[in-house]
């Protein structure tokens, strides 16, 4: 790679999610979490190095965990950031509605459009429904559905970028030429397509975000899995007689969750971006559910109004979240490139490296 | 160069091929009577192959249909549509470079430092701003409380009184310009922050050059290539951009006549314009690499 590689952060070495991980006890005791050289293969693999005996050991050993983890808070301040914000937004979204009660199922119209007051806070809407309330439930559809699609994208993506990076030759060409001309048509425009000719559904939505953003995944994971492949074990594995399923999922795709970590986070804000965007269309969540794109629809109706409290609190809210799910990203590919896991530059820059044109 | 430039060139080729068959796919995944809309009739009973390539021949005659709701050729209105795109994106882009270059370069420089955390906290939240939501917001304080901009795009019929519409035209250029930026910006950091970890960098400064004249002259000019190519990549991205934006101010641009056409199930026009979108964007993304390797002779000789 060229100067197309983004330089990670300058974050102290090896202080990163391994250390967080808790791979070794060697820094139980110190301060200094995980400064030494990190031991074991794999995060998951590695357990303590010695068996604690007693719970006083078990104690100590959760106690050395959690200052790691606080340390690693500390090395990586974007993704702590960016973690607090998306968890207080979940919770704000899930469990806001056990306290706070609203009536999500009546029109009152002599109580529209009513500014922010003691009684609503963030004022009600068109239908005179409580703004916060709906912001609430409409943030449970938008963080539920961008969840499912952005995983399910990552994973499409991930595969299809593992098998052509790995198959290499005809294939890895076929394959990622079918990613370039897919990538050359904007996703709105190919999601419009798709929710026009078919009925919208809640299902179909999610399937369709997913089919039209696994792109950006799949060539950077077969960026990765391209050097991946020529590695010495890949190569014992392959001469052992493994099957290429085998060892695309035990060998290439393991090694390359550094990379497809840092995209999840990034698909998912992309998905929280598109969803909002078809509902705001028209063509997303169908009555009567609704989610903060459709807010934001209603609101538009009667901007000229100035009910500005109705595009603002599910505006902020977007934002807010999506922002924080690219800082969690960005910190958590700072983290692993800290912690010596090549991660391929990612899906915010949704930029192809240029040398990375495979073979015609 | 010459392999470099005809492997690239032939990449395109197919790139634009499968292109067209992704785009001629959805015409045929469409139902009732979408395919003999665009195809003509009698379609419904030949082979796919037979059909995609009548349907290549016409494309490549620059015969793109009609549309089924307008009285009006697909050419036609693409012809009248696209310039007021081309305008609106092509000057939000250029002023969105104008601003994000200096902010990229200054975080760079100053990494780390208070403006540093300010410029990232900003572009983060512009990333994280949907479209319409900065439209809106724009509309709202700049149009509906302010009255200092309208708060449509310019609705005279000809580009000339499109371009010559300021008061109309800031709001929307405005919108396009903020979400641009957010590509531009976080990119021209990490393009400036890798060059300045460059040997050449380091050579500069032993030389004695002021701190000013390398970043200019070393800093600035190195990581300009990568993102002036970025441009030729992120065309999707922003056309994508500009189909909101042209939606939200009701400008008569592609997007709107894309997601009218779409509403409308006036399939030969969504396909039309979808497919010299599609082929445009492979084009500027071939045009952006070849750029690069000109600019960028490592590249050229770079074996994967």
């Amino acid at each position: 790679m060229t100067a197309h590689q983004a330089a990670p952060d300058d974050r102290p070495p090896l202080r990163g999610v391994r250390g967080a991980l808790g791979v070794s006890l060697a820094g139980a005791g110190s301060a200094e979490p995980a400064a030494a050289p990190v031991r074991g293969s794999r995060g998951r693999h590695a357990g303590p190095a010695v068996s604690p005996p007693g719970a006083a050991a078990h104690r100590a050993a959760m106690a050395g965990r959690v200052r790691r983890g606080l340390a690693a808070c500390r090395a990586y301040p974007t993704a702590t950031a960016g973690g607090v914000i998306i968890v207080a937004m979940a919770a704000f979204c899930f469990l806001g509605p056990l306290v706070y009660h609203t009536d999500q199922t009546h029109v009152f119209l002599s109580q529209a459009n009513l500014g922010p007051r003691s009684g609503h806070l963030f004022g009600t809407d068109g239908d005179g429904q409580d703004e916060l309330g709906r912001l609430m439930k409409g943030g449970q559809v938008s963080l539920e559905l961008a969840a499912i699609a952005g995983i399910l994208a990552a994973l499409l993506g991930s595969l299809w970028g593992a098998v052509a990076g790995y198959l290499g030759g005809v294939a890895d060409a076929v394959m990622m030429r079918v990613v370039d001309a897919a990538i050359a048509i904007p996703a709105v425009v190919l999601l419009l397509l798709l929710m026009s000719i078919y009925q919208p559904s809640t299902a179909l939505l999610v399937v369709v975000i997913a089919a039209t953003s696994w792109l950006s995944t799949a060539r950077l994971v077969r960026a990765e899995a391209v050097t991946l492949r020529i590695r010495e074990y890949v190569q014992a594995a392959v001469v052992m007689g493994g099957g290429s399923l085998r060892i695309i999922l035990r060998h290439i795709a393991p090694n390359a969750v550094g990379t497809i970590v840092v995209n999840v986070t990034f698909q998912i804000a992309n998905a929280i971006l598109i969803l909002a965007t078809l509902s705001f269309l028209g063509l997303g969540v169908q009555f009567p559910s609704l989610d903060w794109g459709d807010m934001i629809a209603g609101a538009a109706q009667t901007i000229s109004d100035g009910y500005w409290w109705e595009i603002l609190a599910p505006g902020v809210a977007i934002t807010l979240v999506v922002a924080a799910f690219a800082m969690l990203g960005d910190g958590l590919r700072d983290a692993f490139a800290a912690d010596g896991y090549d991660v391929t530059q990612a899906a915010s820059d949704s930029v192809r490296p240029v040398t990375d044109q495979g073979e015609l | 160069m010459t392999a470099y430039l005809a492997r690239r060139v032939l990449q395109a080729v197919a790139v634009v091929l499968l292109v067209t068959l992704i785009v001629f796919g959805l015409i045929r995944l469409a139902p009732g009577g979408a395919a003999v809309g665009v195809l003509g009739s009698g379609s419904a009973h030949q082979q796919f192959l037979v059909e995609y390539l009548t349907w290549l021949g016409h494309v490549l005659t620059g015969n793109l249909g009609r549309s089924l709701r307008l009285n009006e050729s697909v050419g036609a209105l693409l012809a009248a549509s696209l310039p007021r795109t081309l305008v609106l994106a092509g000057l939000s882009t250029l002023i969105a470079l104008l601003i994000a270059v200096p902010v990229g370069l200054i975080q760079a420089v100053r990494r780390n430092s208070a403006i540093d955390h300010v410029l990232r906290g900003l572009t983060y939240l512009l990333y994280g701003a949907p479209p319409f939501v900065l439209g809106l917001l724009l509309i709202l304080y700049l149009a509906v409380d302010a009255h200092i901009f309208g708060a449509e795009g310019p609705q005279a019929p000809g580009i000339g009184g499109f371009i010559t519409d300021p008061r109309d035209l800031t709001l929307p250029v405005a919108t396009l310009t903020l979400v641009t930026i957010a590509i531009f910006a976080r990119y021209m950091r990490s393009s400036a922050l890798d060059s300045l970890g460059q040997e050449y960098v380091e050579a500069a400064r032993a030389r004695g050059g002021r701190e000013g004249r390398v970043v200019v002259s070393h800093v600035l000019r190195n990581s300009l290539v990568p993102v002036v190519t970025l441009l030729g990549l992120s065309l999707p991205q922003i056309v994508g951009g500009a189909l909101v934006v042209e939606i939200l101010f009701n400008i008569q641009g592609m997007g709107w006549q894309i997601w009218q056409a779409a509403v409308n199930h006036d399939f030969p026009v969504t396909l039309g314009f979808t497919l010299v979108i599609g082929v445009a964007a492979a084009l500027g993304s071939m045009l952006a690499d070849i750029g690069y390797a000109v600019l960028d002779p490592r590249v050229r000789t770079w074996q994967p």
